[in-house]
Parts: structure tokens; sequence; C-alpha cells
């Protein structure tokens, strides 16, 4: 397999500086880590999102410092003389208690573990199921292609409400049926998105060398367009587990989610009803926490976006220029 | 099929590997709201006989719109032909399902146009050169990497880029990373379609001729689709004018270039720019009127007749067959009723130009 | 007549990744009535030249002057450009989908152009319109006159764009790859229909191509450029028999069409166009160059006259008489060593070794 060395001298590839143009090559992830690191919105929403993943995590460590439960009624130590609930700061109790004498930043802690689980796992089912449908739809397109792309405008357009109240009053209501309830409405965001990518990847130079190589389809689907498909995947998943959140806590505050006495922050918010302003503990602690992860992934969804996108390039040129003074 | 006259001399039948004959694409037009019917057709490829022979180089040559990319595809079953018999060393591939035909596709592989496209930019150099062997199950593990490393050295890659990402590379190397994809299965032939259109001259000539050392070295056939007359020149030893989707004229490349006989290689060959400006100035451009006819409707008889400066009543009724013109060798077919002689010039369409210049001149002066 | 002459151009972008110097110390000219052809490969600054005289680079660092009938265009604001393009200078782009807008008919775009410049009425200008279109051999030009530009062919979008570029008789027309995704049949009729339109009007043109056949064909005088700045200007027929300058006998040697080039191997020039970020030192082309010296490292050369043809000179530390093709690197550098006593010993760098064992164009 040797070539004399004078012909392959002269047919010898340029030799490889540190990549073409003198400029150092960097994988596509490396690229995005580095300007993700300039962005400050988006370290903040990592920050943010960070601590809730951590009071998730520490939630029996606090019950078990605090000593006080989440589930369990608490009247004796939790309420004040009149059986009312206690302010924050009161008693030990750093948030306060609600109206069953309950700690309420224990029930924030288990409350962010239900709604992280909740919101991964059905964003994660909704993106394996969305991706492979679309994946299918697209780059089959056809009959399959309508099918799927009809059921996908089906399912975007249901009342997700209704549907949620049928499937409890039947099957009763319970963490996975919630998990699954919500990665079924959600798929088809990602799926459609998904079958537009593949349709115009299908048209592409490189699929045509693969199919002239004699890959099959499956293979082509999955190890040749998949990969391009991973940047806006991963963009949309992240935004969509803000709305998995939001909706395990609207499901939950009508009920139709996790039952009391565990705790959500949707069903802490229900218990909050007419409560007013003299316990507004009750409320502003959920609604700060939903609002601040339900944010923290929204603005860490838009600045993945942006920095997977070679457009924005200037900004973040920009950047890096205000960093090293010229 | 050809009707070639055996010669006199008892010279062996050429070696045949790849054949085809009398093949047919069509791409359907569809319209309709809910139920699409088709209303016309695009007819790429219209009725083309080839044969490609052990171990040459031909060249396919023509414009735009003649349908030779599309045949390169025809050739490499990538889609099903609309009709036509296509025979790949002995095996008739015609009709082949696409699983049957990928035991086939070892023997035959492509390399494309452009560098950029591809090329799958989410994947790295190895895994693109390693995917035939990885489809077909021939090597795994580290034994596929030695082989993908051995590849890259023989197309003039570093072996220790092995993990970097197309876009790190520059067009010429992408273009030798196409090639040691399609080397990967020791394939017999290889389709190129335009290798080389898309990178700068000085790149041209190191990929051509290593296209050349790889020739000689493991005894490849070559189907060069190109449309720079002077790069098919250089490379081919047999080379086949297209036209809207037939094959006009075919011979050895000297004979081409030195006799052409079809009035459209004629004005083909007088067209194409050569870098020399002696030549250049002093060659007599035959420059044809009119564009070429779409594919969807291409006109009657022999298809070049709208802008043939020979056309004569017979050629929009009768299409001509490829035939050996009297006085030529054999393997020198023309699809031509009135082939141009010896020493003929054929009249070029300047004086239309000029005409216009100075009609567009003298409507509005400065 | 010198139309235009422009002097020293240097034209850089500052970028993410460093600056990138396009143009460095451009200079050249060209008369009424005469083609200047400019060759390069990409990465040479060929367009950027064009591009910047037009003030169409407004985010670029710009010295030196290009006079146009004896005004600075460097020095002018958009206003006084603006009546300059299209009537005096006009540019034709290399690719036609995105020159031309979408979103408007094309003889529409046509009659504007023509509009903004002379004072005639809609209905006259859209019939110029129609006349151009004949013009540049587009059959049914009553009918095309409406057609959008995604409904035609490249080749002709690209023959609407010469239209609107001839529309209002230029004095000088710049062509930035014209006919590079065009069918050999388009281009020739597109290349006799320029041509005549010089020998006509006296227009002078400035082609900027890579392909050297384009620039047999039609220029009188060619400008090579390498790594943003001449490597070799001389009148065509000197160019291409008697050329000097290493880069320009590669490129020639790379060429199958080309003349000199004997058998059946082309000869190409080892690496690749240099990044124009970090632009080789010395001489832009030594790390490909096969008669490179260490002089060649140190110090650019400036162009020098070449005694051999007409108006010719290179920028290369080469004796000046070693011109043509066919000459052996050990044979040049006695040469060169036998009239530059007392130079450094010649050595040449590492990488350039390879390129030893071939090293004779011949």
């Amino acid at each position: 397999m040797s070539l004399s060395t004078v012909q392959v001298a002269s047919n010898q590839a340029p030799p490889q500086e540190p990549a073409v143009g003198g400029i150092e090559g960097r994988s596509p992830l490396r690229l995005v880590l580095a300007r993700l690191r300039t962005d400050r919105v988006a370290l903040a929403s990592v920050a943010v999102i960070v601590f809730v993943v951590a009071l998730a995590f520490v939630a029996p460590l606090i019950e078990s410092i605090t000593g006080h439960s989440a589930t369990i009624t608490n009247v004796d130590t939790g309420t004040d003389a009149n059986g009312q609930p206690l302010p924050p700061g009161t008693g030990g109790f750093i948030l306060g208690t609600d109206n069953l004498g309950r700690d309420i930043l224990v029930r924030i802690a288990y409350g962010a573990r239900i709604s992280l689980l909740v919101g991964v796992l059905a964003t994660a089912i909704a993106t394996i199921v969305g991706v492979v449908v679309g994946l299918f739809a697209g780059y089959f397109g056809g009959w399959l292609d309508s099918i799927l792309a009809r059921i996908m405008d089906v399912v975007l357009s249901f009342p997700y409400v209704l549907f949620a109240i049928v499937l409890v009053s039947v099957f009763g209501s319970s963490l996975p049926l919630t998990i699954l309830v919500i990665a079924f409405f959600s798929f088809a965001a990602i799926g459609r998105i998904v079958r537009g990518q593949a349709l115009s990847q299908r048209e592409k130079e490189y699929v045509e060398a693969a199919q002239s190589l004699g890959a099959g389809n499956l293979r082509i689907m999955f190890v040749d367009i998949l990969p391009n498909l991973v940047a806006p995947v991963i963009v949309l998943a992240t935004l969509l587990i803000p709305s998995a959140i939001i909706f395990e806590a609207t499901l939950s505050f009508l009920g139709l989610g996790v039952q009391p006495p565990t705790a959500s922050w949707g069903n802490m918010l229900s218990d909050a009803e007419g409560v007013g302003f003299q316990a507004w503990w009750f409320y502003i602690f959920p609604m700060l926490f939903l609002l601040a992860t339900t944010l923290a992934f929204n603005l860490l969804g838009d600045a993945v976006r942006d920095a997977l996108d070679p457009r924005t390039e200037r900004i973040f040129a920009g950047r890096r220029k205000k960093k090293k003074p010229a | 099929m050809l009707d070639v006259v055996p010669t006199p001399t008892s010279a062996p039948a050429p070696d045949v590997l790849l054949r085809a004959e009398e093949i047919v694409k069509h791409f359907p037009i569809k319209e309709g709201i809910f139920f699409k019917h088709e209303v016309g057709s695009v007819k790429a490829v219209d009725g083309v006989t080839l044969e490609v022979r052990r171990g040459e180089t031909l060249g396919l040559v023509g414009e735009t719109g003649c349908g030779k990319s599309t045949l390169a595809r025809c050739v490499m079953r990538l889609f099903p032909l609309t009709s036509g018999r296509l025979t790949f060393d002995g095996a008739d591939l015609s009709t082949l399902s696409r699983s049957k035909m990928r035991p086939y596709r070892r023997g035959m592989q492509m390399i494309f146009q452009d560098p950029y496209g591809s090329l799958n930019s989410r994947r790295r150099v190895g895994s693109i050169i390693g995917d035939p062997l990885a489809i077909h199950h021939m090597a795994d593990g580290a034994e596929r990497k030695r082989k993908v490393q051995g590849l890259m050295e023989v197309v003039g890659l570093n072996p220790e880029h092995y993990n970097r990402f197309p876009a790190e590379f520059s067009g010429g190397q992408r273009q030798r990373i196409g090639v040691a994809r399609a080397l990967a299965l020791n394939p017999k032939l290889i389709v190129c379609d335009e290798p080389v259109s898309a990178l700068d001259v000085s790149i041209q000539a190191q990929i051509l001729n290593l296209l050349e050392d790889l020739q000689s070295e493991f005894g490849l056939t070559y189907l060069f689709i190109a449309h720079n007359l002077a790069v098919v020149q250089h490379v081919s030893d047999r080379v086949a004018v297209m036209y809207l989707g037939k094959v006009v004229e075919v011979a050895d490349v000297k004979d081409l270039y030195a006799t052409p006989r079809h009035p459209y290689t004629n004005a083909l060959l007088s067209a194409s720019v050569v870098a020399d400006p002696d030549k250049a100035r002093s060659r007599d451009r035959i420059i044809l009127s009119g564009d070429v006819p779409s594919p969807i409707n291409p006109p009657s008889g022999c298809r070049f007749h709208t802008r043939c400066p020979k056309a004569q009543a017979l050629c929009s009724t009768e299409e001509p067959k490829l035939k050996s013109a009297t006085g030529d060798a054999a393997s020198h077919l023309t699809a031509c009723h009135f082939p141009v002689a010896d020493g003929e010039k054929l009249a070029s369409d300047k004086a239309t130009i000029l005409q216009a210049v100075e009609g567009f001149l003298a409507e509005a002066p400065t | 007549m010198t139309l235009l002459a422009v002097e020293n151009l240097t034209v850089s972008f500052p970028t993410s990744d460093g600056v990138v110097q396009a143009n460095r110390g451009l200079s050249f000219s060209v008369d009424a009535g005469k083609t200047l052809g400019v060759v390069g490969e990409s990465g040479s600054g060929k367009s950027v030249s064009a591009l910047t005289m037009l003030g169409l680079n407004p985010g670029a660092d710009i010295t030196g002057s290009a006079l146009f009938n004896g005004r600075d265009l460097l020095k002018m604001n958009q206003h006084e450009l603006r009546a300059i393009r299209g009537a005096e200078i006009a540019m034709i782009f290399q690719d036609p989908l995105s020159s031309l807008h979408p979103h408007f008919r094309v003889g529409w775009q046509i009659s504007e152009a023509i509009r903004a410049h002379s004072d005639v009425t809609k209905g006259e200008a859209m019939s110029q319109a129609v006349e151009l279109l004949r013009l540049v051999n587009i059959p049914q030009p009553e009918q095309r006159v409406r057609a959008y530009p995604h409904e035609m062919s490249g080749g002709m979008r690209q023959r609407v764009m010469i239209a609107m570029a001839l529309a209002l008789k230029p004095k000088l027309l710049i062509a930035d790859e014209p006919t590079t995704a065009l069918d050999a049949t388009v281009q020739a009729q597109l290349m006799e229909l320029l041509m005549q339109m010089q020998r006509e009007v006296g227009m002078a043109m400035i082609v900027i191509t890579h392909d050297l056949g384009v620039i047999a064909s039609i220029a009188d005088e060619v400008l090579v450029m390498y790594a943003g700045r001449v490597a070799e200007r001389a009148d065509a027929r000197t160019l291409y028999f008697t050329p000097h300058h290493p880069y320009t006998r590669g490129l020639l040697a790379s060429v199958p069409s080309a003349t000199g080039v004997t058998g059946s191997r082309l000869l190409p020039i080892v690496g690749a166009p240099p990044s124009l970020i970090n632009v080789p030192s010395g001489c832009g082309f030594h790390p490909r160059c096969p008669f490179s010296m260490e002089m060649c490292i140190d110090e650019q050369p400036g162009l020098e006259a070449i005694p051999v043809g007409a108006d010719h000179s290179s920028a290369c530390w080469l004796p000046p008489e070693m011109t043509g093709i066919g000459i052996a690197v050990d044979t040049a550098r006695q040469r060169y060593a036998s009239t530059h006593r007392g130079a450094r010993s010649q050595k040449l760098p590492g990488v350039v070794a390879a390129a030893e064992s071939t090293a004779v164009y011949a």
C-alpha cells in the first residue's frame, strides 16, 4: 500500500498546522461551553438551578436537622395558641408553617424534588419519543409522515386539562400517570421540529453518500442525521423542562397530580386558596421558587440557543473584546 | 445495443466492467391538493447506452441539465431505474432491491462534488472513513482504526487527525477524506462526480494526481464526470458527451478532441477556455444560439436540432442513432444525421451578438 | 488613458480571531478600453480590493488611494459613491442568486437601476430593460422581464446581472468571477458579449477570477495576486509564456490546458493558500516555493521590473532574467548565488523539503 516517495511528496496534503488558517480547532462542545462561560445570565441561571437541585437533594437532611416532617400534621408545635399557622422566623420554622403546622421550608424542599423529577423525566420521555417520531416522519415521508404529522397536530391542539381530568377519574392520580400525561402532551413540540430538520437533512449530500455506501435507513437516521439535530433538540428540551414543571404544578393545583399529604409546589399553592394577605408565606414561597426555577431554565435555554448558533458570533466577540482591552 | 463491427485484427473483446443499456430515468412532476397525480416528468436520462471497460477512465461531459449527474446516480443505483438494464461485473443490477444491492456496493463507490456537503460535519473523520467498514461488518475496533489510518496515509492525510471534525480541514483535504472513504472497501469502480470542480486550481492538480496514482496502484476503473473539458481530456481514456439526457458522441480521447463529429461536441470544444492566450484569441468560437431546452419537454427527433447550425428537416423528425461515422474508428460513435466532416467549419452566432450590441447602443446613446 | 490608478491599497478587517489582512499594499492601474485580469485563488484578497474601491466594505481599515478619473474613491462619502456606482463603475458579483433581490421582478430591478441614474419615465426604463435582456440573449425578453430571480436558471440570472451592469454603459466594469457558475457555451456567449461591448463603447474591464483560461481569452494585462499582494504583473502573452514568479509558474503547471504542460503529469504547488490572519513573514509564498531562500523568509520583495516581455514586473528575489517555464531549482540557486556574492547561504526551510523531489517545473 505504499506509493513511491516522490509521488507521495507531491501529493501530500498540506502539513496540518494547528488547523486550517492557523486557528485552533475546537470540538463543537468545547466551543459552546466556552461561549456559555461568558454569558452572565446563563451562569446565574445555572447557579439557581444548582441551588434548587441541591435543595431537593438535601430535603431529607433538612427534615432530620429541623426535626420537622413534610407530611405529618404537626398541630402542637407548628401552630400557635389559636391554631393559626406560624409566620416565618418563629419557633424554629424558617419559612413558617401551613395551616396543619407543617414546616414550609421542608415542604418546599420536597416539592422541589417533585418538580424536578417530573420536569426532567417527563421532558426526557417526551424528547425521546419526539425525536424518534420526528425522525421517522421526516426521513421516510410519504404516508408515514402524513399519519405521524397529523397525530402530532392533533396532540398539540388537544385541551390537555380536560383530558387529564378524564384520565385521573379513570385511573386515579399518581406520580407515574402525571409524568406520562405531561410527556404525552409535550412530545409533539419536539417531534415537529425534528421532523422539519430531518426533512431538510435528508436532501443533503452526506445522506446520499451514506446511501451509496449501502447504509440502511435506520443507520442513516440515527448515526448520520441525529447528530445534526442535537443542537436544536437540546435547546428545545431545556425549554421544555419549565413548561413540564408548570404543567405538573397546574395539575397538582387542580388536585389531578400529586395528592396531599405529599408536598408539591402546585398543591401548596392550592392550599393557599382564600388565605389572603394574612398568611402570605403560604403562597409567596412556592410562587417564588416556581418562578425562579422556570425562569432559570428558560434563560438557560435561550443562552444555549445563542451559544449554539454560529451567527451570534458578533455578540460573543464583543464580550471577548471587553474582557481583553485591546 | 452498440452495433460495433468487429475489427479485422483479432483484438480481444474489451473487458467490460459496467454496461448500461438504454437506461431511462424520469422524475415525475406531481400536482394536486389532496391526491397528487402526475402531470409531466423531467426526462433526466432518456435512453443511454454506455460501457465502462476494466481499468480505464471514461470521461462524461456535458452541461447543466444534460443528465450526467443523474446517470451517475443511476449507475450507483441510488434510486430505481425507470427502465433499462445495468450490468456490473457480470451481475444484473437493474431491478435489485436495496437490501439485495448492498453486497454489490462493495464493488462500486462514489466521490462527490461538494467537499463541504458530502461529509457529515457532526462526525469525526475517522468515523466517516470507517463508515463503509462498519456498514459491511468488515472490521471492528482497533483493526478498523488501523485500516482507516492506513487509508488516510494513502490519500495524503495525517493519520493522527483521526479524531478531528471535517470543519478543521481545508477543501482539498476534505475531498481527500471523501476519496479515502471511497477506497475503504477496495472497490473496482469509482464514480467521480465532478470531484475537483469546487477546489482551487493548485489543489485541483493535487487531487487529480492523487486519483491517477490510486488508479495505477489499485487497478481502479473510473467513471469521471466533469464539465471542464481540459480536465476531462487530461484524465480520460475515452470520453462520452451528453446532451439533454442522451449520449451524442463517444470516442477515444484523442479522437474526440482531434476530430469531433457531433456539432454539439464541436461547439463545446470551441467554447471551452484554454489557458493559452494565442490559442484562446485565434480560435474561432462557435457561439450557439438560444438556451438548453427544458428536459420536461425535450425537442422531437434529435434533441439538439433547435440550436444546431447544421439542422435540417430530417433532424426534427427522426432521432439519430449512435453509430460510427465513415472514416472513423469503430470505437468512435456519433448520434448525428450530418456529422461534421474533417476541415468543416460550423457557422457561429457571433454576428447575432454584434447586431444586438449595435442595436442596443443605437437605441440609447450615452 | 489611465482610468483607474490604485496606489498602495491596504485593507484589513479586525475579527475575533485576529486581524485579517486582505490587501497588503496593492498597486495597479487600468486603461480605458482595456481589460485587466486579476488571477488568484481563494484567500488571495482579489475580491476585497474591488469591493473596497466601491465603498462596499464599511467595517474595514483602509489606507492608500484609488484614483478614478482623478478623484480618490476611498475618500468619497456614500453619497458621491452612489452617483458613481452603476453609472460609471458597474460591478457584477459572483453569486447572482444572492445579488438579485428575491422579491422583485427582474425587469423592475433593471429599470430601477436605470432610473436611479437617468431621467427617464418608468415606461422608457422598462423598454430599455427589455432591450437589455435581448442583448444578453435571454429568449422572449418581453415575458422574461416579469420573472422573479428564483424562476430563472443560474445562467440566466448571471445574464440579468450583466444586463443590469451594462444598462448605463459604464466606463469601467468590474466582474468578480462572472462565469464561474456557468456552462461553457453560455460562458462563451457572455464573454463574446463583454468583449464586443468593450470594442464598441471603449469600456474598461477588470475581470477577477481563478480561471486561467478565462484570463487568457479576455485579458490584455494580468495581475497575479497571492496573500493580499501582487505577485506578478504583465501583459497576457508575457505572463503565460515567460512567467517569472514561482507562484505563476506553479499555477500554470497545475492547469491541464496551459502552455508548456507536457506529458500526463500535473505539477501542483504543495501546500495550501495561507490564512490572511497569519500571513507568512517576508514573501508570503515562501512556505510553498521550491525556489525559496533564506532571504525570502526575512524580507518581503518589492515589485521589480522584469526585462523580458511587456509591462512585466514581479515581486520575487529571483534574478529578473530568470523567466520561463522549465527551470531547475539548482540552476536558479546557482544563478542567484553567482550574482549575489556575500548573501547568506541558501538553506531551504524544512517544510518545503518535500517539494525538492519534484522541484523541476519542466
